[in-house]
C-alpha cells in the first residue's frame, strides 16, 4: 500500500499524472473553510492587541497579576508534564510488556481524560481533594491541601496530560528490540543499567514528545482547573482564567494581548523542545 | 538471579504493575466514580428531579442540537481536506495540514474568544450585525462556531494519514473504467475509510458535546437559552447544587464511557483500518 505513496512523493506537479478529479474544488473549500473559522478569526486576535500600542501591551504583560498567572500556568503545566513524564513511562511500560488480568480494561481508561468533558472532570476533581473528599480527606490530617491551592491545579493537568504521554510511548516500546536488552544481560548488565543504558535512551525522544504535547495542553487547560483551582489572583490564577475576566470587563485588548503572548510563548516553547529532540535523535541515534 | 531470564516474572513486576495500578485508580477511576456516587447521593428521585428540570432539557436540548450542526459540518469539511491533501501533491501541503492541526495547540478560551472579537458587541463586524438585528455571539450561531473551531481536527487529521496509506491507485482505476468523481469517492474511497471515518466522528463529536472553555465565552450564559451541559453544571455547581450539577454530568460520563467503548471495539476489530500506527495524540 505504500507503492503508491512512494511513487507519488518528491514529484511537485504530481498531480498532473494522476486521473482523480476535485483538487481545485477541494482545495478551493478547504482554503475558505479554514478562513473563515481559524485565520480570520485568529489574526483579529493580533490585530486587537495591535490596538493598544507597545507601551499598552507591555503595560499589560508586565502587570503583576499577568505575570504571575503566567508563571502560575506555565510552571504548573511543566511540574504536571514532568509527573506525566514518569508515571505515563510506567503506563506505558506495564501496558505493554505485561501481560495480566484487566490489561485491556486498563489500556481503553488511559483516554478517559480525552473523552471525558473538562467540565465533568473539573467538579468530580474539585470535590474528590476537597477536605471531605475521598481522597483530600485522607490527606488532610496530614496538613496536604489538594482543592483550592495551586496543589489542584497540578492534579487537573496531571489528568490532563496522562494520555499524551501514554499514547505517545506506548508504539515505541511496542517496536522495542529486545534483542539490544537480552545482549545486554547476558553480558551482565544489571535490571537498573539496561534501563538507564538501553531503554530509557531509545524512549527518550517519544516521552519528550508526549511530555511537549501534555505542556502544551496544560498551559491552555481550563475547564478543569478553574473548579479545583480556588483562583485566587497571583497565587493560584491561570492565564486562561485572566483573560476570561479580562473580556468579562470588556477589556478586549488586555485580553487579546495576554492571548497572544500565550499563544507566541507556548509556540516558543515547543520549538525549543522539537528542537532538543531533533539533537537527542542524533546523539542517541533513535 | 533466575527471575532475570523471564522479565515478566520478577518482584520487579509486580511492583511496577501496582504501581501503575495505584496511581491510575487514583487519578482515573476514582475521579470517574465519583461523578456517579455524588449524582445518586440523594437517591434516584432526586436524580430524575434534577434530569426533569426544564432548564436541564434546554442544556441537554442546545447540546444535541450544536453537536447535530457542529459535528456534520466538520465531517464534510473533514472529507473536502483530506480527499485535497491525501490524494494530490502541491506546494504548501505541509503548511495547509500545519494549519488544519492548529486549534488543538490553540487555548480553548482562546478559540471562543477570537469571535466575539469578531462578532461581540465591540468586535469588528460588531456594530454592522447589530444594525441588521444579526446576532452570533451569545447566542446558538456563536456557540455553534466556537464548537465548530475546537472540533475541526479531528476528521481531517484522523482521515489524512489513511487516506495517504491508501495511496490513488484504485480510484484511479475506477476513473480509467469511466466512474465519474462522485462515484469514485462513494464506491471505491468511502468503503476504504469509512471505519476511520467513523472513528474521526465519534471522538470530534465527544469533544463537540463536551466542550467547556470556548463554549464559555461566547454563550452568555442565559440559563435556559444559551447554557449547555457543561454550561449548565457550571452554573449548578457554583449554586451549590452538587446533585444537579453531577447529575447532568452523569449524562456527559457515560457519553465519554460510550465513546471510550465503541473507540476500544473500532480499534479492536478495524486495527488495520485506522492508521493506529502512529498514537492518535502525536502529529507528526
Amino acid at each position: 500500500m505504500s507503492i503508491a505513496a512512494t511513487e507519488e512523493r518528491g514529484s511537485w506537479g504530481g498531480r498532473q499524472h494522476t486521473a482523480i478529479p476535485g483538487f481545485p474544488l477541494t482545495l478551493g473549500i478547504t482554503l475558505c473553510y479554514l478562513t473563515a473559522i481559524i485565520l480570520l478569526p485568529l489574526a483579529a486576535l493580533f490585530l486587537k492587541s495591535t490596538g493598544l500600542g507597545f507601551g499598552g501591551f507591555a503595560r499589560t504583560l508586565l502587570d503583576p497579576r499577568t505575570i504571575a498567572a503566567f508563571r502560575v500556568s506555565f510552571g504548573i503545566a511543566l511540574a504536571a508534564a514532568l509527573i506525566n513524564a514518569v508515571f505515563g513511562l510506567l503506563v506505558a511500560w506495564v501496558l505493554e510488556r505485561y501481560r495480566f488480568p484487566g490489561r485491556r480494561l486498563i489500556d481503553g481508561l488511559v483516554d478517559l481524560p480525552f473523552a471525558l468533558p473538562t467540565a465533568v472532570a473539573g467538579i468530580s476533581l474539585a470535590t474528590l481533594y476537597s477536605d471531605n473528599g475521598w481522597i483530600g480527606g485522607l490527606l488532610a490530617p496530614f496538613g496536604i491541601d489538594i482543592a483550592y491551592t495551586p496543589n489542584g491545579i497540578l492534579v487537573a493537568l496531571v489528568f490532563i496530560g496522562l494520555p499524551f504521554v501514554v499514547r505517545t510511548v506506548q508504539p515505541i516500546i511496542a517496536d522495542l528490540e529486545h534483542e539490544a536488552e537480552e545482549a545486554a544481560r547476558t553480558l551482565g548488565a544489571t535490571r537498573l543499567q539496561i534501563f538507564a543504558r538501553i531503554v530509557l535512551p531509545a524512549l527518550l525522544p517519544a516521552v519528550l514528545t508526549g511530555m511537549a504535547l501534555a505542556f502544551a495542553r496544560g498551559v491552555g487547560e481550563y475547564g478543569s482547573v478553574i473548579f479545583i483551582a480556588g483562583n485566587m489572583p497571583g497565587l493560584s490564577e491561570i492565564v486562561p482564567l485572566l483573560i476570561v475576566i479580562k473580556l468579562e470587563q470588556f477589556d478586549y485588548a488586555g485580553a487579546s494581548a495576554i492571548g497572544v503572548a500565550m499563544l507566541l510563548l507556548s509556540f516558543l516553547i515547543l520549538l525549543a523542545i522539537n528542537f532538543t529532540q531533533v539533537w537527542m535523535r542524533r546523539r542517541y541515534g533513535a | 538471579m533466575a527471575p532475570e531470564h523471564h522479565p515478566g516474572t520478577g518482584a520487579g513486576r509486580i511492583v511496577l504493575i501496582l504501581l501503575a495500578g495505584l496511581f491510575l485508580v487514583a487519578f482515573l477511576l476514582v475521579p470517574l466514580a465519583v461523578v456517579f456516587s455524588e449524582a445518586f447521593a440523594k437517591g434516584g428521585a432526586a436524580y430524575l428531579d434534577a434530569l426533569g428540570q426544564p432548564d436541564a432539557r434546554a442544556a441537554i436540548g442546545l447540546t444535541l442540537l450544536v453537536a447535530a450542526i457542529a459535528v456534520p459540518l466538520n465531517t464534510v469539511f473533514g472529507l473536502v481536506a483530506a480527499w485535497c491533501i491525501a490524494k494530490f501533491e502541491f506546494p504548501g501541503k505541509s503548511l495547509l495540514t500545519t494549519v488544519i492541526d492548529l486549534p488543538f495547540s490553540v487555548s480553548p478560551v482562546i478559540s471562543g474568544m477570537v469571535y466575539v472579537l469578531m462578532f461581540g458587541l465591540q468586535g469588528y463586524f460588531g456594530p454592522f450585525l447589530a444594525a441588521h438585528g444579526i446576532k452570533i455571539v451569545f447566542a446558538l450561531p456563536g456557540l455553534i462556531l466556537a464548537t465548530v473551531f475546537v472540533t475541526f481536527p479531528f476528521v481531517a487529521r484522523q482521515l489524512i494519514p489513511l487516506m495517504q496509506q491508501q495511496g490513488t491507485g484504485e480510484e484511479e482505476a475506477a476513473i480509467v473504467l469511466g466512474a465519474s468523481g462522485w462515484q469514485v469517492f462513494r464506491r471505491v474511497t468511502l468503503p476504504n475509510i469509512r471505519w476511520g471515518l467513523l472513528y474521526g466522528v465519534l471522538l470530534c463529536n465527544a469533544r463537540a458535546m463536551g466542550e467547556f472553555g470556548a463554549v464559555s465565552v461566547v454563550s452568555g450564559h442565559i440559563r435556559g437559552l444559551t447554557d449547555t451541559m457543561p454550561l449548565y453544571i457550571e452554573a449548578l455547581y457554583n449554586g451549590y447544587d452538587a446533585v444537579g450539577a453531577f447529575t447532568v454530568a452523569s449524562l456527559l460520563a457515560m457519553l465519554a464511557l460510550v465513546t471510550l467503548v465503541l473507540k476500544a471495539f473500532l480499534e479492536m476489530n478495524y486495527r488495520d483500518d485506522l492508521t493506529l500506527a502512529a498514537a492518535q495524540v502525536s502529529r507528526h
